[in-house]
């Protein structure tokens, strides 16, 4: 665009780059008023949540402002943090969320690895199947999922309905086929020379797996780990057909059928709630947020 | 690397005579221990995504007690119902525009981030992920709030400028906005994301020929940014399309269907049916109703990615 006026106008050049530096800082004030407004978007709930976090009942009913906190507490906080119910959902996050990212590592490296390196009869279309499990929606899964574990159940005296541990058998039907799909493209991009050597000098295909490929797409596990981990942090509608008690509740399931009751909102505790609900993810992503990038742009840009 | 080590003793003997019969063990081996290290990841897709998959036809053609087959009973009883054809309705209004939006967002947000010195660009780019990093279960709650009849946040700022308190999820119309309003607030920053990444591989010389030729910003937009982002446009779309045609949570917490189920799309409306009305099988053949649209645009994501993967 500036070149093309710098064109036009050749005798006035010193004046023209005048214009040009002008109008290169009009379009960065653009840039930065825009950003901000979608940065206000992006970031009003959020904040919006730690306000009322931080207000009394008799606060928020008063109707004063909103936007302002006039008499900061931590009362919804200490309510939340010593009620035996939250930490329970609490604890139950953290144990589904941190036994499928495991299982889900364990059965998806391995996978990869051999999808990507290991050429065997049905291994091509194996790959477009996992991708297009991927695809596969947890709403259309549920209400089958659900009978086929009521079935299960009455054929073999095991209830699996309204137990935590229910999530650990369904959560991996939504990580294991991304991370194996995004791992099969960080092992495809080794170079082939490293696992001949290793298969040269007589490492099983089991030690060139651990002792090269998984130190060599280290970022890509981080990566997978830290989607596995988000998906069964946030996951909603499979812990709400399946788990019912109290007891066996996860967080976002649990904050929303507890701290609801009926028709009588405690908004303080149910935004507490909600943003101790956020943290967890949000802390991983402050710290590693270019795994994160790279984990979101991979699934979808690695062919 | 100790085996590695030990190896030059036993090999470097007999070398020559062993290769053949070892080469064929590998091979062996090969296919033999790769077959072992799928082996999970195939039980587990056959169990519990393909079987339910198809076990769900079945479920669609039982009556509410699942014990007479009714054939496509179910699906001549949906179609009679007015609400069917509402929820058919709103879940393409629901997507379409939601996709639509959160593309259109997330390429203008892309481009304002690249334009901006590349020190400022990671602080930017962190803030305006952070919708996509909070649960959705978590965040619609947030909006939730601020769309409260009594207490909404918004009607109290608008109340300034002279707007009246707005139903938002009170009204038909406004309940379907605020409900696409969450979605694009979530969605959009993937969006951002992908296209920010692909603005980075386009080659600045491309740029550079085009400002030369005299093309102003619109037609360098037009001419080389869209062509050569295509594919990623697609295929983020598609996916897009498939996430949010499939959404649950967001129309669960704030409206649950409401009001008058003048929100219910295909995923919540099955819910509704199959799980608190316990009619399974009805709530089964409405879910299914999805399937049509997810093949086709993953048809199209498929075909994509392949060729994707043969020009790389």
């Amino acid at each position: 665009m500036s070149t093309a006026t710098i064109d036009k106008a050749a005798p006035t050049r010193t004046v023209k780059y005048g214009s040009m530096s002008r109008d290169r800082t009009w379009a960065l004030r653009w840039s930065y008023f825009f950003l901000t407004l979608f940065a206000i978007f992006s970031l009003v709930p959020p904040i919006y949540m730690l306000i009322t976090s931080l207000k009394s009942s008799a606060e928020i009913s008063a109707a004063t402002n909103p936007w302002w906190v006039f008499h900061p507490t931590l009362e919804n906080y200490i309510g939340l943090l010593t009620s035996n119910q939250f930490l329970r959902f609490f604890w139950n996050s953290a144990l589904v969320s941190i036994f499928v990212v495991t299982l889900t590592m364990l059965i998806s490296v391995p996978a990869a690895f051999a999808l990507a390196r290991m050429r065997f009869w049905g291994s091509a279309t194996l790959a477009t199947g996992v991708f297009l499990t991927y695809l596969i929606p947890d709403s259309l899964l549920f209400i089958p999922l659900f009978k086929v574990f009521a079935m299960f159940g009455d054929w073999t005296g095991i209830q699996l309905i309204n137990r935590w541990y229910v999530l650990l058998l369904i959560y991996p039907t939504l990580t294991v086929p991304f991370c194996t799909w995004i791992m099969i493209g960080y092992f495809a991009s080794i170079p082939k020379e490293l696992d001949e050597a290793a298969i040269i000098d007589g490492a099983s295909w089991f030690q060139t797996l651990t002792r090269i490929f998984i130190p060599v797409a280290m970022p890509g596990i981080i990566a997978a780990t830290i989607f596995a981990f988000t998906v069964s942090w946030a996951q909603f509608l499979y812990p709400l057909v399946f788990t019912t008690s109290t007891d066996q509740l996860v967080l976002p399931v649990g904050i929303i059928t507890t701290l609801i009751k009926g028709d009588v909102f405690n908004w303080g505790q149910i935004m507490t709630g909600a943003l101790l609900g956020a943290a967890p993810p949000l802390i991983i992503y402050a710290f590693l947020m270019d795994y994160y990038i790279a984990g979101l742009t991979a699934g979808a840009t690695k062919g | 690397m100790a085996e590695v080590a030990l190896q030059p003793h036993g090999v470097g003997a007999t070398q020559a005579g062993r290769k053949r019969p070892s080469l064929r063990k590998t091979l062996k081996r090969k296919s033999t221990a790769a077959f072992l290290m799928t082996l999970p990841l195939i039980i587990l897709i056959g169990l519990l995504v393909l079987y339910p998959a198809f076990y769900s036809l079945h479920l669609a053609t039982l009556n509410k007690s699942m014990q007479r087959f009714i054939g496509l009973g179910n699906f001549e009883f949906l179609f009679k119902r007015e609400t069917f054809w509402l929820v058919v309705k709103q879940s393409c209004i629901f997507a379409i525009s939601a996709v639509l939006f959160k593309a259109l967002i997330g390429f203008i947000v892309a481009h304002f981030v690249h334009n901006i010195p590349a020190k400022g660009q990671r602080k930017w780019r962190g803030m305006l992920l952070v919708p996509w990093v909070i649960p959705p279960a978590m965040s619609t709650l947030a909006w939730l709030w601020l769309f409260d009849p009594s207490y909404s946040a918004f009607n109290y700022t608008l109340s300034f400028f002279g707007i009246g308190p707005i139903a938002w999820t009170g009204d038909a119309d406004w309940a379907r906005f605020s409900v696409i309003l969450v979605n694009v607030w979530y969605g959009a920053p993937f969006f951002m994301i992908m296209y920010l990444a692909s603005l980075k591989s386009v080659p600045e010389q491309l740029y550079e020929a085009a400002a030369i030729d005299g093309a102003n910003w619109w037609q360098r937009i037009w001419y080389v940014t869209l062509p050569m982002m295509r594919n990623i446009i697609a295929i983020t779309t598609l996916f897009s399309l498939i996430v949010t045609f499939a959404n649950f949570d967001i129309v669960r917490i704030l409206t649950a269907g409401g009001p008058l189920d003048h929100t219910h799309i295909f995923a919540t409306w099955a819910f509704r049916i199959g799980i608190e009305g316990s009619d399974i099988p009805l709530g089964a053949s409405v879910s299914l109703f999805m399937v049509p649209i997810l093949a086709i645009a993953a048809v199209f994501i498929l075909r994509d990615v392949n060729k994707r993967g043969n020009e790389a």
